[in-house]
């Protein structure tokens, strides 16, 4: 297996997955505003898919494009976390996900943009600047749902509760993190998860939300094996390719 | 023969599909004029990760300079160094406001939670009491403001840095 090409892989359908759940609330945002945002923000993320998996295609070596790889593998061969492709329920649902989900991206492109690897530290410096604003609208809606009603309080908490046994694979490694580290290819990810849990942690008590004692983790999404969301995402998002191959517009 | 100088007058003539008002050198994606034995080498930068407007930028390119009687031209798109709002000109920061689109402000950092919001003064009035409605405005590069004394909704071009 080819570690570069597996990382950028992993980093490539994270952002695609959570990409593809923002873009369904087009039409159906709570406020006209926030339909503007969450497609602005699906936006960024399918460009910083198309970033990361050009180049995983351009590792590979076997000519497949970005469209190939985001549009013609099988649900085994995604390898994104099972965090972002869970359903996007209610607001505050879809808010606490991407809220996890942002602190963790802010604080990886804070290291890779001293990867060695040129285009990685690359893509990293485009991304960090759109993601500094990812996190800062998603803190913000936590704070104020969060520390709003009764109502809006018993929903975020109820997301945050749902959505915690999901958090520990953002910071899962293998022989893949390990061999790009020790190759230099990566910085490394050393205190990523306190960091995290300190980012999150701030935003969680300004909003009133308590963060969950069960430890019980859920994992899978790395090494291919989804939830059985994976599947329904990757029908209507191949749909199109699937039916006229080839097809451009 | 063409010039550098030449090809960077032409640029001055493909507009950004998204602010028509601004062209790709006052926007500040243009990063390199190269010239070639038999062409030249334009080096540009995308906004935003995801701004469906760079392929549109590339294609205008190609064809304005086909116009000019140069026929060999290769657009190479780089990300780095990211492109920053810094980059947008002071005659395109003129323009901007003259189309009724607010300028990049110096803001503090993204990353900063609970600082005061940024002042973005009005560009119809020029009122310092705005409210922002919404970071995410008509484009991924804009943020919605309104002016509370004239009552104008208008886009900000928000600080990327
Ligand atoms: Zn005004």
């Amino acid at each position: 297996m080819n570690a570069l090409f597996e990382y950028l892989i992993r980093l490539g359908d994270d952002s695609l997955i959570i990409g593809h759940r923002l873009s369904e609330w087009c039409g159906h945002g709570p406020v006209l505003e926030e339909d503007i945002a969450m497609t602005n923000l699906s936006l960024d993320f399918i460009g910083q898919t198309a970033s990361l998996l050009k180049y995983a295609g351009e590792v590979e070596g076997k000519g497949r494009t970005e469209d190939d790889l985001a549009y013609l593998r099988c649900d085994r061969e995604y390898k994104n976390i099972l965090l972002v492709e869970q359903p996007n329920g209610d607001f505050g649902m879809t808010m606490m996900r991407q809220f996890l989900f942002d602190a963790y991206r802010k604080l990886l492109f804070e290291r890779l943009v001293n990867a060695k690897d040129e285009t990685i530290a690359a893509i990293a410096e485009k991304s960090l600047k759109e993601t500094k604003y990812h996190f800062k609208h998603s803190s913000e809606w936590i704070i104020r749902l969060g520390d709003g009603t009764e109502e809006s309080n018993r929903r975020v908490q109820d997301s945050l509760d749902t959505l915690w046994r999901y958090t520990s694979e953002l910071f899962y490694t293998d022989a893949v993190d390990a061999e790009l580290i020790a190759a230099g290819t990566i910085p490394s990810m050393e205190g990523l998860e306190e960091d995290w849990e300190k980012s999150v942690g701030e935003v969680l008590s300004e909003a009133t939300l308590t963060i969950p004692t069960n430890n019980w983790k859920q994992e899978g999404g790395r090494k291919g094996m989804h939830s059985e969301h994976l599947g329904y995402i990757l029908a209507e998002l191949q749909y199109m390719q699937r039916a006229y191959p080839g097809l451009e517009w | 023969m063409v010039t550098e100088k030449q090809i960077w007058a032409y640029l001055e003539e493909v507009f950004d599909p998204e602010v028509p008002v601004l062209t790709v050198v006052d926007l500040g994606v243009v990063q390199k004029v190269e010239l070639k034995d038999d062409g030249c080498k334009i080096v540009i930068t995308p906004t935003y990760s995801g701004c469906p407007a760079m392929k549109r930028i590339e294609d205008d390119i190609h064809e304005k300079l086909a116009e000019k009687g140069i026929e060999k031209v290769e657009v190479e798109l780089v990300l780095s160094p990211a492109w920053t709002t810094d980059w947008i000109t002071e005659i395109g920061k003129k323009k901007l406001k003259e189309y009724g689109i607010a300028p990049p402000e110096d803001e503090v950092d993204k990353s900063v939670l609970f600082a005061d919001p940024t002042v973005v003064p009005c560009p119809k009035c020029d009122s310092r009491n705005t409210k922002l409605i919404s970071q995410f405005g008509s484009t991924a590069c804009k943020a919605h403001y309104q002016c509370n004394d004239c009552l104008e909704p208008f886009d900000y071009f928000k600080c990327l840095r």
